[in-house]
């Protein structure tokens, strides 16, 4: 059992890609880390950094108290889940447990108890003699995770180990890690893309954009105080509505009304032009099922689609936005994975409302959980820093930025690299 | 409809069946008909009166049993060498990035194409500077550098197909690069293994050219070259007979070594490797 320090890392690759540009993540003793971001952002080859598995360009990493940047994979004692499990097929389900432990040369009679000891442990007693090929997807996860807990590793490290399970069998997986980390006590750092595994999982979560560390805190911190746009767009299910702003005293212009804000916020905000603000979609409601005084925090407007879940719905209220933040949004959504198809705000209703797909509806916003950001540099100005983990953009600026500029570059390299392909 | 495509498969089957086996019926027949036989001039196609005879003169031949000793020898040490060197060579060129990775496989395949014909010469004079000339390792050292290029080539295919996590999660789990390759990479490849194995064997065991030239006495003649010694008392009688019985007993190896990995080669070991 150890503690993972990574120190200031960095990996360029040989044709100058810079995939992770100055991280520092200390994983605690017996923690449950994630890495989470949108593909290319630099965590699995963070991870593998960690295993020893790719080289570290600079910056030292720690486990424990030993450095291990030149270290084998074999000599860092470390376990790891790979995303399409990497089980032997030639072995049985029974020697791919084993496997580790025979390499490192355990007595036969430790071999086959602790085997039996893991396979008890994720219910794989009859399975013990078939081959990989013959199991099913969930299985071959348990086989994987076998592998992983039967040595007494320093960590365990997790590579997208659900990413290829249906969305049933991920939930309940999800949820025998959680527990079977909880039972081991064991350091764990997991990688996902899925900020649902992310939010549930995690004792912290580190937010990663083309290899910059965006924001390291608990998915409580994350959710209610973003770092800057990238995180708080990242973080929530449906994702957190952005529209434009103009702070005027304490009231905040938005396309659909103005409402009144904290004083505090909008001293933060205040003479900055044109903001984005950030509401999530349970800080709306319909206002005929709101019981406490709503005047001058509600608007009209109308509703273009509305999903309804029973316990919940969805209203999609398109609004327009000016160009600048367009610009911006646009970009975001490029940097989340998505497409931007339209600026609308995502609104969830109590499942008794009776609002319908184009009626005209009074919606109630509360504006007090409103976050408000800068559209050049994304940064969140409203952000609560003492409840907001760490975020290195405000620890040491001017790091920040040079990390941003390697990663400018990275794109530099990627689209010279594809030119010629296209 | 389904009747008739199956009826039509199987007058195809049929014919090609024919079309391969008749050759070698023809020979197994010729094989157990006496002398007289075979000396007649329209001779039927069955043997009138089947006998051992010409086993057993073959067998108590002893430049026969030395050619067929020969031959095992031989071929069986160029397999397995050049297995063994194939197999690293193509691990290699699998994984790793090295400058000229590219020249190395043209220039295998090149060497693959290259006519055996053309060889004869420059090799019958350096084997005899060198004391190679009708020595066992004088036939395994070409037999090698033609047979390399191609066990390379399968080779490198199978290591491709086998994911690099493979290692990786072996490296992870203790292993040292040598025990990952070992442990885990080499029974994945088993099928190309055994294919490159096979091909190289045949190659070995059916090849005339060279080892006609390059060999004097049985010291190291092997089968085919010694079949071509096979006159006879009468020179406008040869010994049909005994050839074809010589035909048939080095055929036998052959066919049983298929057999036995036919098995080995049609398992799809990879499957199940990773989710796919």
């Amino acid at each position: 059992m150890a503690a993972i320090d990574m120190r200031n890392i960095v990996k360029k690759y040989g044709d100058g890609f810079p995939a992770v540009n100055d991280v520092s993540i200390d994983v605690q003793d017996g923690e449950f880390m994630i890495l989470v971001g949108p593909s290319g952002c630099g965590k699995s080859t963070l991870l593998r950094m960690v295993v020893g598995l790719e080289d570290i360009t600079s910056g030292d990493m720690m486990i424990g108290d030993r450095k291990v940047n030149d270290l084998a994979p074999r000599d860092r004692n470390l376990a790891m889940v790979f995303q399409n499990y990497a089980l032997y097929p030639h072995l049985t389900v029974y020697e791919n447990i084993a496997f580790p432990l025979r390499l490192a040369g355990a007595p036969e009679s430790e071999i086959d108890q602790k085997v039996r000891d893991a396979s008890k442990t994720l219910e794989l007693d009859e399975h013990l003699d078939r081959k990989p090929g013959n199991l099913s997807g969930g299985q071959r996860q348990r086989v994987a995770m076998g592998r992983a807990i039967v040595r007494d590793a320093d960590a365990f490290l997790f590579d997208e180990p659900l990413s290829n399970l249906d969305a049933k069998l991920r939930g309940q997986m999800r949820t025998e890690i959680a527990r079977l980390q909880k039972r081991l006590g064991i350091t764990t750092v997991y990688v996902t893309h899925d900020q649902t595994e992310a939010m549930t999982l995690g004792d912290r979560v580190a937010v990663l954009k083309r290899g910059v560390l965006q924001q390291l805190a608990t998915p409580r911190e994350l959710y209610e105080n973003p770092g800057n746009l990238f995180v708080a767009g990242f973080i929530g299910s449906p994702p957190m509505n952005f529209v434009p702003a103009e702070v005027e005293g304490n009231t905040v212009k938005l396309p659909f009304g103005s409402v009144e804000i904290p004083a505090e916020k909008a001293e933060r905000a205040k003479g900055r032009g044109l903001l984005i603000a950030g509401i999530r979609p349970e800080h709306f409601e319909d206002a005929s099922v709101v019981t406490s005084d709503t005047t001058g925090k509600t608007f009209r407007t109308k509703v273009d689609v509305v999903e309804w879940l029973g316990n919940e719905a969805y209203a999609y209220i398109p609004f327009e936005a000016p160009p600048e933040v367009q610009a911006q949004l646009a970009q975001l959504e490029r940097d989340l994975d998505g497409e931007s198809l339209r600026t609308q705000l995502v609104v969830s209703l109590d499942g008794t409302s009776q609002i319908a797909a184009g009626d005209e509806a009074e919606i109630y916003v509360d504006a007090s959980k409103m976050h408000l950001f800068d559209p050049s540099t994304g940064e969140n100005l409203t952000v609560d820093e003492s409840r907001a983990g760490r975020i290195p953009e405000r620890e040491d600026p001017r790091a920040a930025q040079e990390a941003e500029q390697m990663a400018d570059q990275g794109e530099e390299v990627h689209s010279a690299d594809s030119e010629p392909r296209a | 409809m389904k009747n008739k495509t199956s009826i039509g498969t199987w007058i195809g089957f049929v014919l090609i069946m024919i079309w391969c086996l008749l050759p070698v019926v023809w020979i197994i027949s010729l094989s157990f008909k006496p002398v007289e036989e075979t000396a007649a001039g329209s001779p039927q196609f069955l043997p009138k009166d089947a006998t051992l005879q010409n086993y057993k003169d073959i067998l108590a031949n002893d430049d026969f049993t030395r050619a067929l000793l020969n031959s095992f020898g031989i071929a069986m040490i160029s397999t397995v060498l050049a297995v063994i060197f194939a197999t690293l060579a193509a691990y290699a060129i699998a994984r790793l990035e090295f400058r000229g990775k590219r020249f190395v496989l043209s220039l295998a395949l090149a060497i693959a194409m290259f006519p055996v014909v053309s060889l004869v010469g420059p090799l019958f004079d350096m084997w005899r500077t060198f004391g190679l000339f009708n020595t066992w390792p004088g036939l395994i050292i070409p037999y090698m550098s033609f047979t390399l290029p191609l066990a390379i080539w399968t080779l490198s295919a199978f290591f491709r197909e086998i994911p690099w996590e493979m290692e990786q999660a072996a490296q992870v789990d203790g292993a040292t690069s040598w025990q990952a390759f070992r442990k885990v990479i080499v029974p994945l490849a088993a099928p190309g293994v055994f294919t490159a194995a096979i091909l190289t064997f045949f190659f070995a065991w059916n090849e005339f050219v060279l080892a006609i030239s390059l060999t004097s006495t049985t010291a190291s003649r092997t089968v085919p070259a010694q079949l071509s010694y096979f006159v006879g008392p009468d020179p406008f009688n040869p010994p049909y007979g005994q050839l074809a019985t010589a035909s048939v007993v080095v055929t036998v190896p052959i066919i049983i070594i298929v057999l036995l990995f036919q098995r080995k080669i049609v398992a799809g070991l990879t499957s199940g490797a990773v989710k796919g």
